[in-house]
């Protein structure tokens, strides 16, 4: 395998509040391959946003890093710890230069009182030296290939101007437009309708290929997730509880919160199949349960040792690792 | 007496665009012409994109929209109203026996009432009850019923996930003791987990009280698994009707075909069929001419671009708008 593009290693990040520390994400390690597209599931609250504006630095200044807490990012074969970039300037390498960053409401993250081709021009100056009329030009080439109809007028109109799906595309044009060497996709197509969803998914797909960039996809919808990742990451209360390629996940989960999460879903081939939820509800951060973090909800509970110990990685194979005392166990006996 | 609860006929639902004062007055189209019967005790589904009019028409029925034309007639064990012409005490009474439970369960409690003050309520606003205790008994009850404790009743509703504020809104909706209830969206907004749990309780709820429900989403996946009965909107129209068994076994609608497909498959080695639509749903102020899925229709002919499709019932209780549709696969 090649050298991953961006490594994670024991990451831990807590906020500071007036009710103390709040640990939002707990020794999470994971590498994304050049090209390879990752999949993060897991429900609100479980830490999916926090880990993934960590590698761009994103998260607000009440955030703390533990110390043995890592992340590389290779750029030129040159390796970026992205930790220690603390001034804005060095880190603009990050932020829209070699990962950008698409969001779930497009909305909401477009400016609405600035077209949006001057905002996809402003980036482009702000990561390159090219002139105010090659960046336009980029720009309108983006939005053509990303399926806008007429891009050099669209180039000129607001985002109240474009659909939900539009706007979503557009979005997408702007983040690629400084060639990102990761892009960080954050729930970018919950916010739209199932057929627009499949168009996006679909642009997404021939993008990565034609630009040979990966995709860290972020979502809750295990389904999309089939559909467009190679790899996924499944994570509980800021805990990743298993990682894998997406059938080994799929096909054969090995945590029983992932079980959890496949048996809620409800499948269009088996009509009569129950749906059943995981009991109760995720804990709060504040009060993270003792030992497996998961034991407070787990229906496969086996005693005493989830409550105590914190499990360790079980490795079912070189790609499939679980977080599990059950895993852990059956690997033994 | 008829197992019809509640019947639409013909009806349209337009709103007028303000701020236009020369030449004639846009309307936006949001229904039109829609016949639609929802029978006693049914769990119907209502699928569409966004801006296909499917919470227009929820409304109506709950008599929230001005109907513009044609008729929506109630009619349970007691009473029979004509949407359309009702007004005064009977609209308050029909209030008492339609309902709704809106998407957002986090802008649709009040943050200064406490969740017993919030399903009590509807109680004490249409005079249901007539003392303190009946008003505590009947919140105890109904709240019992959708998983909440007497703790939780003193609390307010930011102390709550998500899916424990669905319920406190699902709580708040029985409390009047409905026969007839609009669930819009009521799941879209929740993580599948509770997702799951939250419709498990929809069901539940409606096998043991009998209540009819009409449940509104985007999600066919969500519709196949509550509903007995589906409905598909289109721009303002619906375009087919079945029997959910049939509705996926025998689909018959184009538009239909494109939605299912549209849904990501859990399969990995799945690659969907191509049926993706191109495209966007056009503005409901200028709908296309003829059958207004034609721009989007992979089989559209000259016939879809000028000619409305009949409204027709293709096998007992499967109906479909679409002029090809024996002969598309």
């Amino acid at each position: 395998m090649s050298r991953p593009l961006i490594s994670v290693e024991n990451l831990t990040l807590r906020f500071r509040t007036d009710e103390g520390l709040v640990t939002a994400v707990n020794d999470v390690s994971f590498e994304i391959a050049p090209g390879e597209v990752l999949g993060l599931v897991g429900e609100s609250g479980s830490g999916k946003s926090v880990t993934a504006k960590a590698l761009m630095m994103l998260n607000a200044e009440n955030s703390v890093y533990d110390d043995d807490s890592r992340i590389t990012l290779r750029v030129d074969d040159r390796d970026i710890d992205v930790l220690a970039l603390k001034r804005p300037r060095e880190q603009r390498i990050i932020r829209g230069g070699s990962i950008s960053m698409i969001f779930q409401e497009p909305m909401a993250s477009f400016a609405p009182a600035i077209t949006i081709g001057d905002q996809m021009v402003e980036q482009l100056l702000i990561h390159s030296d090219m002139t105010q009329a090659a960046a336009k030009e980029i720009s309108i080439e983006m939005l053509a290939r990303v399926g806008i109809p007429e891009p050099a007028q669209r180039f000129g109109q607001y985002a109240f101007e474009f659909s939900g799906g539009m706007r979503q595309r557009a979005m997408i044009a702007m983040a690629l437009s400084t060639k990102p060497k990761l892009l960080i996709a954050d729930e970018p197509t919950t916010a739209l309708d199932v057929t627009i969803q499949a168009q996006v998914i679909e642009l997404m797909k021939d993008l990565v290929e034609e630009f040979h960039m990966s995709i860290l996809f972020i979502t809750h919808d295990l389904g999309v997730i089939a559909q467009t990742a190679d790899r996924v990451a499944v994570m509980y209360l800021g805990n990743l509880v298993e990682t894998g390629t997406v059938r080994q996940v799929i096909n054969s989960p090995a945590h029983p919160y992932t079980r959890g999460l496949l048996n809620s879903l409800p499948k269009l081939d088996d009509l009569d199949a129950p749906l059943t939820p995981v009991p109760g509800d995720i804990p709060s951060p504040l009060d993270r349960p003792s030992g497996c973090v998961f034991h407070t909800r787990c229906p496969e509970y086996i005693g005493d040792v989830c409550k105590q110990q914190i499990p360790g990685n079980t490795v079912d194979s070189a790609s499939h690792q679980v977080a599990c005392h059950l895993a852990t166990q059956e690997k033994s006996a | 007496m008829s197992d019809i609860l509640i019947s639409a006929r013909d009806l349209s639902v337009h709103f007028p665009l303000r701020g236009f004062v020369l030449g004639e007055r846009p309307v936006v189209r949001a229904c039109e012409g829609i016949n639609l019967d929802i029978p006693k005790r049914s769990f119907v589904g209502l699928v569409g994109e966004s801006g296909s009019g499917k919470t227009t028409l929820g409304r109506a029925m709950l008599k929230a929209a001005p109907i513009s034309h044609g008729e929506i007639v109630y009619a349970d064990d007691e009473v029979t109203y004509d949407l359309g012409s009702l007004k005064g005490p009977q609209l308050k009474d029909y209030r008492k026996r339609a309902q709704l439970i809106f998407q957002d369960p986090y802008a649709a409690l009040s943050p200064r009432m406490t969740v017993r003050d919030i399903i009590a309520e509807p109680l004490e606003v249409m005079g249901l009850t007539s003392s303190r205790e009946e008003t505590d008994q009947r919140v105890r009850e109904i709240a019992a019923m959708c998983r909440l404790n007497l703790e939780h009743l003193r609390r307010f509703p930011h102390a709550f996930s998500g899916g424990q504020r669905q319920r406190i809104s699902i709580a708040r909706a029985l409390v009047s003791g409905p026969k007839f209830i609009v669930a819009d969206e009521s799941v879209a907004a929740l993580d599948v987990s509770i997702q799951a749990d939250v419709l498990n309780l929809l069901n539940k709820i409606q096998a043991e009280s009998g209540i009819t429900f009409l449940f509104i989403s985007h999600d066919l996946s969500v519709i196949a698994h509550t509903c007995d009965f589906v409905a598909v909107m289109y721009l303002g129209q619906i375009v087919e009707a079945a029997p959910t068994r049939k509705l996926f076994s025998e689909t018959a609608h184009p538009y239909t075909k494109a939605l299912l497909s549209a849904i990501p498959s859990l399969d990995p080695d799945h690659v969907s069929k191509a049926q993706k639509l191109e495209g966007e749903i056009p503005s409901p102020i200028n709908p296309p001419p003829g059958c207004r899925f034609n721009t989007r229709c992979r089989y559209a002919q000259e016939r879809c671009r000028s000619e409305v499709p009949e409204w027709r019932e293709m096998s007992s209780g499967h109906h479909v708008a679409c002029h090809f549709s024996e002969e598309i696969d």
